[in-house]
């Protein structure tokens, strides 16, 4: 069978979500991605370069963590994916590997990248050096503040950091930035975006890139405890490192599936980043439709969170769909919560969690009942202790 | 069809056939920009100085297909207090003198379902709509509910736009084809009409309706330019915005500037006074 002959796997819509809204410019642009993507993942060679260097480059498979301590405290075994422990320290590196490799094979030599907590920013200039090719990276001024060390890093590893000005100046604005550029210098430049977000094919392109924590954690807590866990449960800003952890166990209808979204000053204010949990009309953000932060005529709103890369108005398609379907759902937890759990943590098992995932485990900590916690710790937090040490919230 | 509902798409057919220059001339103004009345007064000035047609933009959070000068002024709009009733009311004061083509991002046709927003648009005389970020693939609903009222659903093309892809859009399109003349997005720019040519021919054979340029047309060299490549029509934004932004008299400035760009137009080909 000819490669032209593969049929694609990648899906455009999920339910009523998802598609393509962007400017008629990018549309050829996510065709050609969309056919290289079904061309690589059905090409051995392809998947064997980007599986050895998942493997030898990115410290892959990650460990699955029973928190002695932790379950310990909750009277039931608790376990951490440990994304923290891949290079770069996050789960960003397992997309960033994949598309940028892909971009590569594409014959792209520019490479751009939107980042929040600069974790994605940082697993892109890690690869774009790794491969070879230019690196710009777009992040909000606000962002460039509050994850200094992680501009730090993207420089040193020869990226171009952009700060952007505009609006609330975080995640959202850098993603348009991002996409700007992209509409501008398509022909040269792959757009690594970071999350499951943003216009077909990309929500199915990064969740493919991403499935493989949960595939992994899956045959992991089985040799383990012999058993599925009772809840999967994992933060959501776009939701890469949860669609990535729940994909592998969608199908096993008795295992709970939990997305924590950033609560910021509480859900009843206006200060949050929880789309999916606060729901309303679905929205177009970012090239795609979902769940959205947005008023009554459809002007985007500004979200809120401590974590930089949970402060983000809209969430992947397919989290949205998966909300609607009932096989997910998805909670809330606010700031002052997540910075009491990502303290709480950091004392009890000797593990830093990212602030964005200090929202997962401000969740579980919650949670009385439960029989067997499966938790993405998707990331490392060193870099949250200016914000963390600065804040004035009681420990 | 009723003979009201051909208004809209019929409008601009005439307002293409009837402009009298090389090409018709449509000026971009953002309603609510610097305020809702001035925007007002920013169009009827560009009718006084040889509009032929006008695009009217709805200010959004997040205009992707839109250069910096047109997002700040956006932004500026909303915090002003711009909002979608105010906007179809400068739409509904300019359209008795000028076909009006509103230029709208896909969330805020969505928002209250977009049978309803084209509804309320058709009620204030405007004829066309424009959405930069509705692609063909996702155009089937908004282009039935315009067809149904006789709004024309303006499509864009690209230069990245493969030929068949073209093929298709020109096909679908009411009014006329919006064809972006550069890969990015809207902004003044200097020297890429040596693609013009191509750009046009390209977009020209693809469909019946008339062929409308814009994107980084600033000058009227440039728009001159955009007639001799053939262009039906020539779409000027950024430009205009900027003089509308900086001037203590916006609608003065931009009068001033769109007077310019119709004598550059005009069909005896006389240089204009600057």
């Amino acid at each position: 069978m000819s490669a032209d002959a593969i049929e694609s796997l990648v899906e455009h819509h999920f339910g009523e979500y998802g598609g393509q809204f962007v400017p008629e410019t990018l549309m050829p642009a996510l065709a050609e991605l969309e056919l290289a993507w079904t061309r690589a993942r059905a090409d051995e060679g392809f998947r064997a370069q980007l599986n050895g260097l998942l493997r030898d480059f990115g410290g892959r498979p990650t460990p699955l963590y029973r928190a002695g301590r932790l379950s310990e405290r909750l009277g039931r075994p608790v376990y951490l994916k440990r994304e923290d422990l891949n290079h770069t320290g996050s789960h960003k590196l397992n997309n960033a590997l994949g598309q940028v490799l892909l971009a590569k094979r594409m014959g792209k030599r520019r490479i751009i990248a939107e980042t929040g907590a600069g974790q994605h920013g940082v697993a892109t200039a890690t690869v774009c050096a790794l491969l070879d090719l230019e690196c710009v990276v777009y992040m909000g001024v606000q962002d460039t503040r509050r994850q200094r060390p992680n501009v730090q890093r993207m420089e040193l590893l020869g990226a171009t950091v952009r700060p952007v000005d505009a609006g609330a100046k975080t995640l959202k604005e850098a993603t348009s930035a991002a996409i700007r550029d992209w509409v501008t210098n398509v022909q040269s430049t792959h757009y690594v975006i970071g999350s499951a977000v943003g216009p077909a094919p990309y929500p199915s392109l990064v969740r493919d890139l991403q499935r493989v924590i949960g595939d992994e954690a899956r045959a992991q807590i089985l040799q383990a405890e012999g058993r599925l866990p009772a809840r999967v449960v994992a933060c959501v800003g776009g939701g890469s490192n949860a669609i990535g952890t729940f994909t592998a166990f969608l199908d096993d209808e008795h295992v709970e599936l939990v997305g924590v979204e950033a609560g910021g000053e509480g859900i009843d204010t206006a200060r949050h980043g929880a789309p999916l949990t606060v729901g309303g009309r679905a929205g177009i953000l970012h090239g795609s439709r979902s769940a959205v932060m947005q008023d009554e005529e459809g002007q985007i709103v500004q979200a809120h969170s401590i974590s930089a890369g949970l402060d983000y108005p809209g969430a992947g398609p397919q989290h949205a769909f998966l909300r609607d379907s009932g096989r997910a759902h998805y909670v809330a937890v606010p700031d002052e919560q997540a910075l009491r759990a990502f303290k709480e943590v950091a004392r009890l098992e000797g593990i830093i969690p990212a602030l964005e995932t200090a929202h997962a485990l401000a969740w579980v900590l919650e949670q009385d009942d439960g029989e067997l916690d499966l938790i993405c710790l998707s990331g490392r937090g060193d870099k949250d202790l200016a914000e963390v040490l600065g804040s004035h919230t009681a420990p | 069809m009723s003979t009201q509902q051909a208004t809209g798409v019929q409008r601009i057919a005439d307002a293409f056939a009837g402009a009298h220059k090389r090409a018709a001339l449509m000026p971009y103004v953002m309603a609510g920009f610097p305020t809702l009345a001035q925007s007002i007064a920013i169009g009827q000035a560009c009718v006084h100085a040889g509009a032929d047609l006008l695009e009217l933009g709805v200010p959004y959070s997040d205009p992707l297909a839109d250069g910096p000068v047109i997002h700040e002024a956006g932004t500026r709009a909303l915090a002003a207090g711009a909002n979608v009733g105010g906007v179809l009311e400068v739409a509904r004061a300019l359209s008795p003198s000028i076909p009006v083509v509103l230029m709208c991002y896909a969330n805020i046709v969505f928002a209250p379902g977009a049978t309803a927003f084209v509804q309320r648009l058709a009620r204030t005389g405007a004829c066309g709509l424009i959405v930069p970020d509705l692609p063909l693939e996702e155009a089937g609903e908004v282009r039935k509910a315009c067809d149904d009222c006789g709004i024309a659903l303006v499509p864009l093309v690209a230069p990245t736009t493969p030929r068949d892809r073209l093929d298709a859009i020109g096909a679908s399109a009411r009014g006329f084809l919006y064809t972006v003349s550069v890969v990015g997005t809207t902004g003044e720019r200097e020297a890429m009409q040596d693609r013009f040519a191509e750009v046009v021919a390209r977009a020209k054979a693809s469909t019946e309706v008339p062929v409308a340029l814009g994107f980084g047309i600033s000058t009227p060299e440039q728009a001159r330019q955009a007639a001799d490549a053939g262009a039906d029509g020539v779409i000027v934004g950024t430009r205009l915005v900027r003089a509308a932004g900086e001037s203590q008299d916006p609608a003065g400035a931009v009068g001033a500037l769109v007077a310019e760009l119709a004598a550059g137009l005009a069909a005896t080909d006389r240089r204009s006074a600057s």
